[in-house]
């Protein structure tokens, strides 16, 4: 009994803390991105895209906010069909073996630095799980996500999705080399593989691919960061185009590939299993661009070491939980954009820029830094 | 005999890829402030927005049937339009005009005349081939109803979009 006294706080904690984050936070923002991806490439192409729904049973449309909702309702009221000849199992399991790992990689995201509570002396720490393996945690529940397409793909029984399931498994597998490539320079750098505290390093000098501090109203770079800054640009090159991979988003959605597979992998599903799969790919993007501007950008921590990081006052910690979603939803943005403006490739050439470019460059990347942080040792 | 299409050389910055991406994220992006600055054309948002002052003398609606200015039926019931009418939409019951009516010279008119709406094609072929110019299509587009049976225009449905049109054909009064 004593010892359930002594975790309780610590349950309590994390539950506040999962409640908050994964429902009240990504899973509105995975809804939402559908509908942000359909007005922004609406814009990007001269249309209007989806703005009429609104409150229903009135005429308030609100640019068409209430989308979301009425694409929700739509999936969960359509006819949920079996196909006969399928795997059972599998075809059931696949839908939430993508949705899961998607979910699950953001228990090591920091998205805030400290949040202090009025009558709690010790502030909260803004991550679910502040594992000092953070990086490889990811990289290994991430890689999880491939499971659910490839048994989908063998479960459906029928060619598209075979071919889909097979294409995405060759795929992956090629992009986690070079994802995970291009982190290294990160680690090398920051020595320390707890995203909180490569964030917080970040908040201190300034962001990877910003290293500038102010001194007063002057901007300081040290030598290092500026030399640091070539093999953190060509990493991070190579770690938003593995994303891409990775998440299965145009120029690299093979998977699906309409024009080829008709729709890839979940040819045959419908309604709820595969609102599944296509929510899971926004989960796994917003993710995704949670990882880079993490990694890359700084986190939740300002621009040139503005701010603190939010373990004395209230207000700097949500200002951190701000500017870390803002950062993320920019990301998506990103995406976006990438993906209506640029072609697919062919399979072939997909595979060549993996294992032939990436790969290499990644691996010379590695060697870069290593020589830049041995020139410039600070012992 | 096989052409040889030459592939054009491409130099070191097309080869890398990156600033040809850059360019079309550029393109996009551009599209997409134009359009935020509202200087894109987008379509009509259709209930809010209408076109109806705008629309074409030649316009093809609804198919109506029209009464000249004194206020005769100028449809004489040749069932030429019903006959014409590719999708089969028009049905005319024939009548006479009984010999002590004003226009008893005329002989024929319509004791019923329907147009089903939902087989109309809106094909202007009545129009163009009625000899009275009784039948015209007028610039009623928005042709709604909640049953099949309400979607069937009767004669009087018809003279009520239709209304007056003048000129034309004079054959029938003393004007000849
Ligand atoms: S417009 Fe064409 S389809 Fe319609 S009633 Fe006339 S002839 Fe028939
Ligand atoms: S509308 Fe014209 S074509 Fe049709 S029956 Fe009457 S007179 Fe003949």
């Amino acid at each position: 009994m004593a010892e359930l006294l002594l975790i309780l706080p610590g349950l309590i904690e994390a539950t506040v803390k999962i409640v908050g984050l994964v429902f009240l936070v990504i899973l509105p923002m995975v809804a939402y991105s559908v509908y942000a991806e359909r007005r922004f490439s609406a814009l990007l192409q001269d249309r209007v895209g989806p703005n009429r729904v609104g409150i229903p049973f009135t005429k308030i449309s609100l640019a068409g906010l209430g989308q979301p909702m009425a694409d929700g309702l739509k999936f969960i009221l359509k006819e949920d069909f079996t196909p006969a000849h399928v795997r059972k199992l599998y075809y059931w399991l696949a839908p939430a073996l993508t949705m899961v790992p998607a979910l699950l990689t953001c228990a090591v995201l920091p998205f805030g630095g400290y949040l202090k509570v009025p009558f709690v002396d010790e502030p909260f720490r803004l991550v679910i799980a502040d594992l000092d393996v953070g990086i490889l945690f990811v990289f290994a529940i991430a890689s999880l996500g491939v499971y659910g397409i490839v048994l989908a793909g063998w479960a459906s029984n029928s060619k598209y999705p075979f071919l889909g399931g097979i294409r995405s498994s060759s795929q992956m597998i090629s992009y986690e080399i070079s994802l995970g490539l291009s982190v290294i320079p990160i680690l090398m750098i920051y020595g320390d593989l707890n995203l909180g505290s490569i964030v917080q390093q970040q908040h201190e000098h300034g962001w990877a691919l910003l290293p500038v501090t102010l001194d007063g109203l002057k901007p300081v770079i040290s030598m290092r960061d500026l030399a640091l800054l070539v093999p953190l640009s060509i990493s991070f090159v190579i770690f938003v185009t593995s994303l891409f991979a990775e998440t299965n988003r145009l120029p690299f959605d093979l998977p699906e590939c309409e024009t080829e597979l008709v729709a890839g992998y979940h040819t045959e599903y419908s309604s709820m299993k595969f609102a599944l799969f296509f929510l899971g790919e926004y989960a796994a993007m917003i993710i995704g661009s949670g990882f880079a501007v993490t990694l890359f950008l700084g986190g939740w921590s300002l621009p040139f070491g503005l701010g603190s990081d939010g373990s004395d006052s209230l207000f700097w910690g949500l200002v951190g939980i701000g500017t870390f979603f803002a950062k993320v939803i920019g990301f998506i943005l990103f995406f976006i954009w990438i993906r209506w403006s640029i072609p697919r490739f062919r399979y072939d050439q997909l595979m060549r820029l993996g294992w032939v470019f990436f790969f290499e460059i990644a691996l010379f990347n590695i060697l870069l830094t290593a020589a830049i942080l041995m020139i410039f040792r600070q012992s | 005999m096989a052409i040889v299409v030459k592939r054009p050389k491409l130099n070191i910055f097309e080869r890398m890829y990156l600033p040809a991406i850059a360019k079309g994220l550029l393109i996009t992006l551009s599209h997409a402030i134009k359009r935020l600055r509202g200087q894109t054309k987008v379509t009509m948002q259709y209930p809010e927005e209408k076109w109806d002052s705008e629309l074409p003398d030649y316009y093809r609606g609804a198919p109506t049937l029209v009464k000249d200015e004194q206020g005769r039926e100028r449809c004489v019931s040749c069932q030429l339009c019903e006959f014409i009418c590719p999708p089969r939409a028009i049905t005319i019951t024939p009548g006479e005009i009984p010999s002590g009516d004003t226009w008893a010279k005329v002989e024929k008119r319509p004791e019923e005349f329907e147009i089903d709406m939902i087989r109309c094609i809106y094909c202007g072929m009545c129009e163009e081939v009625c000899p009275e110019q009784a039948i015209f299509l007028r610039k009623d587009y928005a042709i709604t109803g909640t049953t099949r049976a309400e979607m069937v225009h009767d004669k009087e449905k018809l003279y009520e979009i239709g209304g007056v049109r003048e000129g034309l054909v004079n054959k029938w009064n003393e004007l000849k």
